[in-house]
């Protein structure tokens, strides 16, 4: 499998906070990359990186086996990235914006932009500025798409729409999806989106990926136990891969990723009356993992079956 | 059958699919031989990602509830037994205590557990008789 996005200790600052903290992030060809974190985590920093509008203090990236420093025009052809809000010229109209993106790629085709906008109904003659929210973003969507990009980056593409306009990006993203060898980088804060369209996530804490594996080996993975106890719950209860806790009186509730025989140990130790394992869904999950003690988290990695993929953002 | 996915369920997408086709081949509302939808279909229709789609057929396949046929799409299996008729009881007779306990915890009568169960087994449609004895 190939790198089609490929990052090594990329790093920002911004004064002194690291907003990007040596990230090596590896993303292969036909992957639907969720990029998770809460606001002010370092995706978008990170992406805005990868397209060449902020410059890594340290460390660096490439897209497509190209170094993002040097990137031929043809390469930068062959990606498509939708920025944050949907940011377009509110002064063109519909077709002036498609007309004008035109000019700046080789390859375009035009019957699917035309598809496009004709599926959303989005009327020609209208100013981009008297659009909706979800309309502006159906004609990025037909914009970044046209070129027939091979690598798609968006950042927080459904932020701002309704429900029903924001399924509709999802199914045209599931179409992107079906034609072979597309990979996609996305960024979003809806967990059920992510879950969808998603086979591997990757979740920014502080500016650190501490997790990056399949979607469902997350969920699967991060665990609540509640324990009970016939008198008061033993304080200061701690073992690998303890993300939170929390002591109930008679009850202790545990948050465990990468539950195994060794916490399994740790815990029945404590000889509680019962435990009870809770599955969580994809959001409750995210929200346990991400606000817990941040400084203690375990990582959270595993192989593709490409060498690549270790990571080593532990020393971090 | 119309299949759905539910992202606020505790159970992932590709399990969520696996019970709704193995429950749909228990209640006979997807017979032997009938087609499912196309991977790229379903993966449109329920807006999933295709993968996920496939690895639910996948464990299907291997699971004997369904069966690939090369260029012409993924039909519902004809029923087969790998196990043993009595490793088949074990295990049916594994679940049915499990099921038992509860009914005795939430204070069920026999005849009301009973009762309960011919109403609900009327959902389902059961082999006329039990399948022969597997080889294997």
């Amino acid at each position: 499998m190939t790198d089609v996005i490929r990052t090594d200790g990329l790093t920002k600052f911004y004064g002194t906070k690291c907003v990007v903290n040596r990230l090596n992030l590896r993303i292969q060809q036909g992957q639907v990359y969720g990029f998770l974190g809460r606001n002010g985590a370092g995706k978008s920093t990170t992406i805005k990186m990868l397209m060449g509008m902020v410059q890594p203090d340290s460390g660096g990236a490439e897209l497509l086996g190209e170094s993002i420093t040097d990137m031929k025009p043809e390469t930068r052809g062959r990606i498509a990235y939708i920025a944050e809000g949907h940011p377009l010229y509110n002064w063109m109209t519909v077709a002036e914006a498609v007309r004008f993106s035109r000019s700046f790629h080789r390859q375009w085709n035009n019957t699917l932009a035309e598809q496009i906008l004709d599926h959303f109904e989005l009327p020609r003659k209208r100013k981009l500025r008297r659009l909706s929210n979800g309309q502006r973003a159906q004609v990025s969507l037909a914009i970044a798409v046209a070129p027939e990009p091979e690598l798609l980056i968006l950042d927080d593409p459904t932020l701002g729409l309704d429900t029903v306009v924001r399924r509709d990006f999802l199914e045209s993203l599931i179409q992107i999806i079906q034609r072979e060898g597309r990979t996609i980088l996305f960024s979003s804060h809806i967990l059920g989106d992510v879950e969808r369209v998603a086979d591997r996530i990757g979740v920014m804490v502080d500016g650190v990926l501490r997790v990056d594996c399949p979607t469902d080996h997350f969920r699967e993975s991060v665990k609540k136990l509640v324990l009970d106890f016939a008198g008061p719950a033993p304080e200061d209860f701690t073992c690998p891969g303890l993300v939170n806790s929390w002591n109930l009186g008679s009850q202790l509730e545990l948050v465990l990723v990468g539950y195994d025989e060794e916490q399994r140990a740790a815990v029945e130790s404590l000889e509680p009356r019962n435990i009870e394992i809770v599955d969580l869904n994809l959001e409750e999950a995210f929200i346990e993992y991400t606000r817990g003690r941040r400084r203690s988290l375990p990582f959270l990695a595993q192989e593709t079956g490409d060498d690549q993929s270790t990571r080593d953002q532990g020393a971090a | 059958m119309r299949f759905t996915c539910d992202t606020s369920s505790r159970t992932p997408i590709y399990r969520q699919l696996i019970e709704q086709v193995r429950s749909g081949v228990a209640r006979g509302r997807l017979l032997p031989g009938e087609r499912l939808p196309s991977v790229r279909q379903l993966s449109r229709e329920l807006v999933v990602n295709p993968n996920t789609i496939a690895r639910a057929y996948t464990e299907l396949e291997r699971d004997g509830t369904l069966i690939t046929q090369q260029g012409r799409g993924v039909f519902v299996a004809e029923p087969r037994n790998d196990l043993t008729k009595r490793a088949r009881q074990r295990h049916l007779e594994e679940q049915l205590e499990q099921l038992i306990v509860e009914a005795v915890h939430l204070g069920f009568s026999a005849d009301e557990f009973v009762a309960l169960l011919h109403k609900r087994m009327e959902q389902f449609a059961f082999p006329s008789s039990s399948p022969s004895e597997a080889s294997s």
